[in-house]
């Protein structure tokens, strides 16, 4: 087959297509698209839509971060860094991670990546051999399940309850079988429940992953974005930080998705190994962001805050209207989404979701989409400023009204 | 005694928390009503009422206003606004200090804003007025003859970017995808 879409069009489309020489590998043809996608198709062909559906900050980046950018390519800092990262910044993501208790070593426990995103990856490539068993605490980010078959290895879903407040408990790993996987990755404050956990909760989890040998890979991107208490990590617990990798970034808190920027933390055993699959797939995080991200931990403290108050009202705000509308929604206290239920008569998500952004223009998107721990659930995002949040819950309002027996 | 003392200085905090809290809120978007206060910022309704009516009581806020871009305002209302800064020089004697100076110039509706600063003048002044003329005739005629006032230097306002946090621009779409992961 030709892969000139020239000749492509000549051949119309009457004609048989050629045997391909470029079959998608069996890993790709048994990995479905996300099951967000489909979602995102139906909110494309409408106009005016409110979207809920956003995973990322309505924020712009930090003015100081965008110039420390703007400068670094000005000067013509356009060439690669050190694999690892630039040591600048390294040092100060090891010592920003301090407010965390984490503490690493900048030179071997610090790696910078394209994102969180490619950070995981590389974990899972890194850490994870055929046959290993890695536990996925659901409803979690989409690419956790496809990384590790990517990766070569297993899942195994563990759903969080809506009773625990979508915590991990030893309950819930103990019922799901998790005590033969090899690792445990999970996200809090979580994507898409907005649920966090405490030291206190962590507790429990890290003794079962102690007692059963398991390694944590703890996702916690949405750290500085925790509205009740302090976030914690479990890699600060004892013990703890020789069986954990931690992986974190800008794109949340600093609103700097589009920069991919992240990292992670860990023993120099893991990290050396995470480096070898990203020397030879990345080579380097994108400088540019990089020099932004210096600039972010320097001087971009209080942006952070304010962005970090503004979601806090507005998660307050989303949470009243819930209530008021008598809505079941359990208090998410971190990230930027709220987790409510499916509101009665509906039982299934996707229906509610589908009809809701046909009658109303509003778009939530359906909890399954998140494993299956997510059913009978909606992800409602409010990384979307007050007005539109006030019109969407308007809307839902009158909707959930109509169909009220 | 300490017990009752700890447990009124709490009130105290929480009080100091939601007054800072409002006031915040109020400078973002005056129009915000007190049921979207409430739950904002996890009050009851009565709460905010109380808090915004000692806020106004005590002068807090002094007043609510829009901010508007006269520019735009122009195609749509016919109206004329010409704003200047305005930097004032002033001596003072024995019997009269920058505070009598302001009481005077204060009063002028012209004057949309008076402030005392430091560096190179003392009074540093907004004015607004219909036209250009308007506003050099002002000037000459009621402010430059108060008798302490040694010197005027007038500056035109000739475009406004941005005003009490508002960037003038138009509004961006938001370019992010409408349903992400």
């Amino acid at each position: 087959m030709s892969l000139d879409g020239e000749s492509d069009r000549e051949a119309g489309d009457g004609e048989e297509a050629e045997e391909s020489t470029l079959t998608p590998s069996q890993r790709v043809q048994n990995t479905p698209p996300s099951g967000i996608r489909r979602f995102f198709e139906l909110t494309e062909e409408m106009d005016d839509v409110i979207s809920l559906g956003v995973g990322e900050p309505d924020f712009t980046a930090p003015w100081n971060a965008r110039e420390a950018a703007i400068a670094s390519l000005e000067r013509g800092q356009t060439s690669y860094t050190a694999n690892r990262g630039m040591r600048d910044l390294r040092e100060r993501i090891a010592a920003d991670a301090e407010r965390w208790d984490l503490s690493y070593d900048p030179d071997e426990e610090v790696i910078v990546t394209a994102g969180a995103s490619e950070a995981i990856d590389a974990a899972f490539r890194a850490l994870v051999d055929p046959g290993n068993v890695v536990a996925v605490a659901e409803p979690c980010y989409v690419s956790y399940e496809p990384g590790v078959r990517f990766a070569g290895g297993e899942t195994l879903p563990v759903p969080t309850r809506a009773e625990d407040e979508f915590e991990l408990t030893p309950a819930v790993l103990q019922e799901a079988g998790a005590e033969r996987a090899d690792y445990l990755i999970y996200c809090y404050p979580n994507n898409p429940t907005g649920a966090t956990m405490s030291v206190e909760e962590l507790a429990p989890v890290a003794e079962f992953c102690k007692e059963h040998d398991v390694g944590v890979l703890s996702d916690e991107i949405y750290a500085d974005l925790t509205y009740e208490g302090e976030h914690a990590s479990i890699a600060a617990l004892p013990e703890m930080r020789e069986r954990t990798v931690v992986f974190n970034g800008f794109s949340k808190a600093y609103a700097m998705t589009g920069l991919r920027l992240g990292y992670a933390l860990g023993p120099a055993g893991a990290i050396e190994a995470m480096n070898r699959v990203h020397q030879y797939t990345m080579l380097s995080a994108p400088t540019t962001a990089q020099y932004a991200a210096v600039e972010a931990l320097d001087s971009c403290a209080d942006e952070v805050a304010e962005m970090r108050r503004q979601y806090d009202r507005r998660r307050q705000f989303v949470l009243s209207r819930f209530d008021e509308m008598g809505v079941e929604c359990f208090e998410a206290t971190g990230a930027f989404y709220v987790f409510p239920e499916v509101p009665d008569p509906w039982e299934d998500a996707g229906t509610f979701a589908e009809a809701l952004l046909e009658a109303e223009s509003v778009a939530m998107v359906p909890g399954g989409a998140f494993g299956a721990g997510g059913n009978g659930h909606l992800r409602a995002s409010y990384a979307t400023g007050l007005d539109d949040l006030k019109e969407a819950m308007r809307r839902l309002e009158r909707f959930v009204d109509e169909h009220r027996d | 005694m300490s017990d009752q003392s700890d447990a009124a200085s709490g009130e105290g905090q929480a009080d100091t928390e939601a007054r800072a809290e409002l006031l915040d809120l109020l400078c973002e978007n005056a129009r915000y009503s007190t049921e979207d206060l409430a739950r904002m910022t996890g009050l009851d309704a009565d709460e905010v009422e109380a808090v915004v009516a000692d806020l106004e009581s005590s002068g807090v806020v002094q007043g609510y206003a829009a901010v508007v871009d006269w520019d735009r305002a122009e195609s749509v209302t016919d109206a004329e606004h010409v704003h200047a800064l305005v930097e004032l020089n002033v001596t003072l004697d024995r019997e009269t200090g920058y505070e009598d100076i302001a009481e005077r110039l204060a009063q002028f509706p012209e004057v949309q804003a008076l402030r005392l600063v430091s560096g190179d003048y003392d009074f540093a002044l907004e004015v607004e007025e219909e036209s250009m003329s308007r506003v050099s005739r002002f000037i000459s005629e009621k402010v430059a003859p108060v008798p302490e006032i040694t010197q005027t230097v007038t500056h035109y306002v000739m475009d406004t970017y941005k005003e009490a946090g508002h960037r003038f621009e138009e509004t961006g779409d938001d370019d992010r995808l409408s349903v992400t992961p």
